[in-house]
């Protein structure tokens, strides 16, 4: 059973490895001006909820499965994606908006998130992957 | 969707409105073709308008075999040459011969590298005789006179014309280009190359030492001066010199803003000399040179220093001596001397063209010009012509023009960076000891080096000379020009420091604000100006197109943010301007890495280069920029017009299209439920309409079309042919198509009778509706669908929140909260609808303009949004009703006058560029951001502001001086692609004092506002006030605990910045920002969508009224306007204080003018200016001045509308009378009183205080 779990949130993490990297290369681009920022926006904004669903969904499996000290590492990345899709103003086209992301610099915000959460996920994946190898030889 | 072809869409049914009469349903219905879908594919893409990363064609005209002069001499005979080059003067042009003739040498003389490797046969021909040597100085003092004319400091570069000569005699030889030509020509041809060699090395060298050799250079000059009135061969040596002088003078002048100092002092001394050179110089030469002079003139003004290097002129020397048998050429006297001012022209600009004069004047010799020379000539002769006439275009007569550029080329700048290390080293041995007494701050050898010349021309005696060009009789010459010129230079050289210590003081000094009562100035405030020196300011962006808030930029962000205050710029990039430099070329001279244009403040390195000021990339100067179309004189490029104006057009080629340039498209999309017809704005829409068509900027493409809408949305089929409009009508808003695609948006002129009869029809048609709904959103998707193909303008009337289809809206005001002091919701937009819609607008180079006439609300918040982000404009006329109105409805109609024959431009982009180490982060106004620093315009109208923030990432310490780039690219209402280009350059100072000396008040207090608003959306409104408020808190400490070590109890402000505080009270008072009165969230919203799109000097208006007195107008002061006397009072301060019973106040809010009547105002100034025998008569709504034929009555109209003519919106004008209860009105913009829920002035400096004492 531990091993499932574990075996789980590493493929998910892997998924949101991705993303994070997705992320990343799509806000470098457009810093870069290859492409512009409505279609950024667009692109990215389509992947925040399954990255807030996917993230969500491994705390809440730690939680249940009772790995505390996971899911007390989990969590405010958890809640900070929570906030943010909550906090949208309600004119906003999404997390990512195009009107605004060159503004204040929220790009390079943007940016630095992505590269937070690429090295916590990184950082995630080696703890599942070992908790995995684990608890599949507990097993 | 899309409606099935040849019938109508199942939902549409045409209807046919009584006014309409018969137009056969089935008709109107007919032509349903496709639906929206091609149209959209047809769209551009929405990256098209990007610039073209890539320019740089070829300059094609001027490409000319290098070779040709080398077969000069065998082929040509001067003859033909001279009768073309009569022709060009006497038929076509009106210009002098000399200036004509240059185009056609400007392309001979294309290789500009082959020319240097010639040059040293140059200086036979120069060394010749002094009878010649005349000539040339007289030709040059020439140039001298009439430069020096409209600048001071141009003067002061050639200040005696005696330098000039010898220096140009010298020239000659420093310049390849011609020396090439005359040794060829003239001389010998075995001389040639073995001197040519040498100097062909030389001429690779050159490039750096101009660069880097400044001081040494420089200093040559000056000996040349002292020693040679008659410059023999012996004398020629030390010519060789002068050239690195000169380059080195425009180095300088380049690099040296620092240096600049060189201005007026030195003058009037150097125009004597000038003349007496002149005059005498002029009655030794021939007739034949006075006239070739003469007409030189004009042309000369800007002379590029001949490139010789320091080595190029050491073998000159040698040469020369060999040369000296050029006095052989003396015989042919009349001619050489004719051939001299040639040499000198073209030391000075290169202008081949007066060369190519001369050599045809002095038949004898042998010239280098062919037949092919002649077809060249010719070609180019063509491309003169167009360029010449595009820049009449832009200012009929090249001499304004001339006066417009002003600057000579001592204007050309380069950042200091580039220039300021001087260094000896590339000189041969003479160069280095000038180089160091010359600081790089000691400006110009160049100014100074011609002053000297003169003395020494006079004497004619050479014996400073005889040692050649060494060291020491340079350093005589600068000695001498020191004790000359002495005082005046000195000064003027540190002209940059004494400025700011002059400026310092009055700006840094400290004012206690709590004691000074009137902080007001008398006047209105004037934008100060940068710290630069005079030939920089001169060059500068006009503040009123672009402005800073710190016009000295503080060298680190670590410096910056202990100034605590804002950075940023604020732009009015369309503004209506009087004169405007357009300029047509086959290359837009750019940066190769940046694509910064080429602008008065990049430096020449030397003719063939030039640094960029913004990244300081070396770039080449491509051959068509050599040519002066101004003058049409060859080799100058600091003389062209981009580089004389900070502010140009250019005319762009296909490069900077994606596709061909749109036409005029214009689509009115109106509201016609119940509400709107009872509003009545159709009657005054569609007169204002009729009037104005025939002024819509376009050409004979312009399109327009109409969209009405209720619940439903209707179209207006205008095709060619029809009898009458025809309206078809979609019921499916929820999936809206078009009908008729290809005739509903129309060609103005070919419908231009249905389009009558549209509007004559349109006001009546609708008078009996019943409909309350609004189905706004569907009616946009549908002006977008039928917009894409071309884009163009919207423009939307609107007269109550939409109801119905996508983009609906709910009422979010309590009217309860209206006046409330804590939380001020929905303050932003409260769906993405219309953003996104405009976004996609934005994308299809759309904009909307968005007109609001509602009487209640209508959620302008998200509304607004639909224009903010298609780069449109938003009006709004609260509780609008054309009969219980009648002053919204006047303003209506004088908006939309203006509004519908205002200038234009379609698919605009508008990039931002500054010097390295800036960064910009935010954006103001209404555009969509496309990239970093590309904002996206789909249209752009003159009356548009932007800001933006600033941040400087990367310390300056390394460069004195700092641009601010903004290139505007849009297609003309004729279908033109243009670039209009504004370039502001700014000092760069390392201490705080400097900082807040340079602050402009104004700027800063209008970015703080565009910020508060964002803050107040995206945060809450009291976090913006707070925000405000700490914005004087803090900056003011910042000043008190660093600068300013007077130790009052008082508020300490620099003076730069003591109406500071009252400016920030102000805004806390602006509808935007203030709570507590009630304001309806229409109203709010509007003023928050002002402040970010009005340009300054609209805004502070807005901001900060002024008050004038005006029931006392005198003549005193006043200023002449088109024939009428305005007379100018002086402002008081907004505080009830100020009115007294006794009199009137006129009160300039921006778009409103109150006129408040004092209790006891005189009866004469009543009856007088009002028309009414006494107060009491005086009707509580009044909106006009009635025209009274007395004194008092046309000073106070010619006073209001001279305010009026100044902005572009009409105000509207309301009498307040002292009791009336419009007067709350006016009274809550007298910012400096205390109301219930505000603080006065004095309160507010104690809060301050107080906040700064914690």
């Amino acid at each position: 059973m531990e091993a499932v779990v574990f075996v789980f949130s590493l493929l998910d993490c892997c998924a949101l490895i991705f993303l994070s990297v997705y992320f990343i290369i799509t806000l470098s681009d457009l810093e870069c001006d290859y492409i512009n920022a409505r279609s950024c926006c667009s692109k990215l904004n389509k992947w925040v909820i399954p990255e807030l669903v996917g993230h969500t969904l491994v705390t809440v499996l730690m939680l249940i499965s009772l790995h505390w000290f996971i899911f007390l590492l989990n969590l405010p990345v958890a809640a900070w994606n929570i906030y943010r899709y909550i906090m949208v103003p309600s004119g906003n086209m999404g997390v990512f908006d195009p009107t605004e992301i060159h503004n204040r610099g929220q790009l390079k915000s943007h940016m630095k998130e992505a590269m937070i959460k690429l090295g916590f996920h990184l950082l995630c994946f080696f703890m599942y992957l070992y908790s995995m190898i684990l608890a599949l030889i507990n097993d | 969707m899309s409606a099935p072809a040849g019938s109508p869409h199942p939902a549409a049914s045409a209807r046919i409105p009584p006014k309409l009469g018969g137009a056969a349903a089935s008709g109107a219905a007919a032509p349903a073709g496709p639906g929206p879908g091609p149209h959209q594919q047809n769209g551009p893409a929405q990256n098209q308008m990007q610039v073209p990363s890539e320019y740089g064609l070829p300059p094609q005209n001027y490409i000319v075999p290098s070779g040709h002069y080398s077969q000069g001499p065998g082929k040509m005979t001067s003859l033909p040459l001279q009768s073309q080059s009569g022709d060009y003067y006497s038929g076509l042009y009106t210009v002098p011969t000399q200036n004509v003739a240059t185009p056609n040498t400007a392309s001979q003389q294309a290789g500009a590298q082959q020319m240097y490797g010639r040059a040293p046969p140059a200086p036979h021909a120069v060394g010749s005789t002094p009878g010649s040597f005349q000539g040339a100085s007289s030709s040059a003092s020439h140039l001298h006179t009439s430069a020096s004319q409209p600048y001071s400091s141009f003067v002061n570069h050639y200040n005696s014309p005696a330098t000039y000569s010898a220096s140009s005699s010298v020239a000659s030889q420093g310049f390849p280009s011609t020396c090439g030509h005359y040794a060829l020509s003239t001389v010998s041809n075995a001389a040639y190359p073995s001197i040519s060699y040498p100097s062909l090395p030389a001429g690779d060298p050159y490039g750096q030492q101009m660069f880097t050799s400044q001081n040494a250079p420089a200093v040559r000059p000056i000996r040349d001066n002292s020693f040679s009135g008659q410059n023999t061969a012996v004398s020629h040596p030390s010519p060789l010199p002068p050239p690195p002088s000169r380059q080195y003078h425009q180095q300088q002048s380049l690099s040296g803003y620092s240096t600049f100092s060189w201005s007026a002092p030195g003058l009037p001394s150097t125009q004597d000399n000038l003349i007496r050179n002149h005059t005498s110089l002029a009655t030794a030469s021939n007739p034949t040179n006075t006239v070739a002079d003469s007409l030189s003139c004009s042309v000369m003004q800007n002379v590029q220093p001949p490139k010789s290097s320091p080595v190029v002129s050491t073998v000159v020397s040698g040469a020369s001596s060999t040369r000296m048998p050029p006095a052989a050429n003396r015989p042919v006297e009349p001619v050489a001397s004719v051939t001299q001012p040639s040499e000198l022209l073209q030391q000075k600009g290169m202008q081949y063209g007066e060369y190519v004069n001369n050599q045809a004047s002095s038949a004898p010799t042998p010239l280098s010009s062919t037949s092919d020379d002649e077809e060249e000539e010719e070609e180019d002769e063509e491309a003169g012509v167009d360029s010449s006439s595009t820049t009449s275009s832009a200012s009929p007569m090249p001499n304004s023009y001339d006066a417009l550029e002003g600057g000579s080329y001592p204007d050309v700048l380069s950042s200091s960076a580039s220039s300021p290390a001087p260094d000896p080293a590339p000189d041969p041995a003479p160069a280095p000891a000038p180089a160091a007494p010359q600081p790089s701050k000691m400006p110009k050898p160049f100014g100074y080096g011609y002053p000297t010349l003169q003395p020494g021309y006079q004497n004619a005696t050479a014996p400073l000379n005889s040692g050649g060009p060494p060291s020491s009789p340079v350093y005589s010459g600068f000695q001498q020009y020191a004790q000359y010129p002495g005082m005046n230079q000195l000064s003027s050289s540190l002209g940059g420091l004494n400025l700011q210590s002059s400026s310092q003081p009055e700006s840094l000094r400290p004012v206690n604000l709590t004691q000074e009562r009137n902080i007001l100035p008398m006047t209105p405030v004037w934008a100060p100006v940068p710290n630069l020196n005079l030939d920089l300011k001169k060059l500068n962006c006009s503040p009123d197109s672009f402005r800073c808030t710190l016009t000295n930029i503080p060298q680190t962000q670590a410096l910056l943010n202990k100034a605590k205050l804002p950075l940023g710029l604020l732009l009015h990039p369309f503004r209506d301007l009087t004169q405007l430099p357009v300029i047509t070329s086959n290359t837009i001279v750019r940066c190769r890495s940046c694509r910064t244009y080429i602008n008065p403040f990049v430096s020449f390195i030397d003719q063939r280069r030039w640094k960029c000021n913004l990244c300081y990339r070396v770039n080449d100067v491509p051959e068509e920029f050599m040519y002066n179309p101004l003058t049409r004189s060859y080799g100058e490029p600091h003389k062209r017009p981009e580089v004389q104006n900070s502010t140009v057009e250019f005319i762009a080629s296909s490069d900077y299209m994606l596709r061909p340039p749109q036409p005029a498209v214009y689509l009115f999309v109106l509201d016609v439920s119940h509400n709107a017809v009872e509003a009545g704005y159709l009657t005054i829409l569609c007169q204002s309409l009729l009037e104005n068509l025939d002024k819509l900027p376009g050409d004979s493409r312009t399109r327009i079309g109409f969209v009405t809408f209720d619940s439903t949305i209707h179209f207006y089929n205008l095709q060619e042919g029809l009898s009458q409009p025809q309206m078809l009508i979609v019921s499916d808003i929820d999936d809206v198509f078009l009908p008729t695609p290809d005739s509903l948006l129309v060609n103005l002129y070919e419908s231009k009778e249905l389009i009558k009869d549209l509007l004559n029809a349109l006001p009546n048609m609708f008078t009996n509706t019943r409909e309350t709904h609004s189905a706004l959103g569907p009616a946009l998707q549908a002006a977008f669908k039928l917009m894409s193909p071309t884009g163009g303008r919207v423009s939307l009337f609107q007269t109550q929140l939409p109801s119905l289809g996508a983009g609906l809206l709910q009422s979010r005001e309590d009217p309860n909260q209206r006046s409330s002091t804590k939380v001020v919701q929905h303050l932003g937009p409260a769906t993405d609808f219309y953003k996104k819609l405009a976004l996609d607008c934005s994308g299809q180079q759309t904009a909307v303009d968005l007109f609001l006439l509602s009487s209640q609300y209508s959620d302008l918040a998200s509304l607004a949004c639909m224009s903010k982000y298609s780069a449109g404009c938003i009006y709004y006329y609260p509780s609008f009703h054309y009969t219980h109105n009648p002053s919204q409805a006047e303003k209506l109609q004088k908006d939309l006058k203006r509004y519908l024959t205002r200038k234009i431009g379609f698919e605009a982009v508008m990039r931002i560029r500054c010097t390295k180490g800036l960064s910009m982060h935010t954006f103001h106004g209404n555009f969509f951001v496309r990239s970093t620093d590309l904002l996206s315009l789909a249209n752009i109208n003159p009356d548009a502001g932007f800001a933006v923030q600033l941040s400087i990432e990367e310390s300056l310490t390394d460069t004195s001086l700092v641009c601010f780039q903004t290139a505007l690219l849009y297609t003309s209402s004729k279908g033109e692609r243009r670039i209009r280009v504004h370039t502001l350059c700014l000092p760069v100072v390392s201490s705080l004092a400097d900082v807040y000396a340079g602050v402009d008040v104004q700027a800063a207090i209008c970015l703080l506002a565009n910020m508060a608003v964002d803050r107040s959306i995206s945060s809450s409104l009291s976090d913006a006030r707070d925000a405000l408020v700490n914005a004087v808190v803090d900056s003011l400490s910042a000043y008190g605990s660093t600068v300013s070590n007077v130790q009052h109890s008082g508020l300490i402000a620099p003076s730069s910045l003591k109406l500071f505080p009252l400016y920030v009270l102000a805004l806390l008072k602006q509808k935007a920002f203030r709570t507590g009165t009630s304001t309806r969230l229409d109203d709010r919203v509007y003023a928050m969508c002002q402040i970010k799109c009005q340009p300054l000097v609209h805004l502070m208006k807005m901001i900060h009224p002024n008050l004038y007195r005006i029931d006392r107008l005198t003549d005193e002061g006043a200023i002449h306007v088109n024939d009428r006397v305005v007379p100018q009072p002086p402002l008081q301060k907004l505080s009830a204080e100020k009115l007294t019973r006794e009199g009137a106040f006129l009160m300039d809010c921006g778009s409103v003018f109150y006129i408040w009547i004092g209790k006891s105002c005189d009866n004469n100034f009543i009856e007088d200016v009002l028309g009414y025998p006494d107060f009491a008569s005086i009707p509580q709504k009044m909106t006009h001045l009635p025209e009274l034929d007395t004194l008092s009555s046309e000073r106070a109209r010619s006073f209001i509308t001279w305010l009026r003519d100044s902005r572009p919106l009409s105000p509207v004008l309301h009498v307040v009378k002292d009791e009336s209860p419009a007067k709350t009105e006016f009274f809550q913009h007298l910012i400096e009183d205390r109301t219930e829920a505000a603080f006065s002035y004095y309160e507010f400096l104690l809060h301050v205080q107080q906040q700064i004492c914690k």
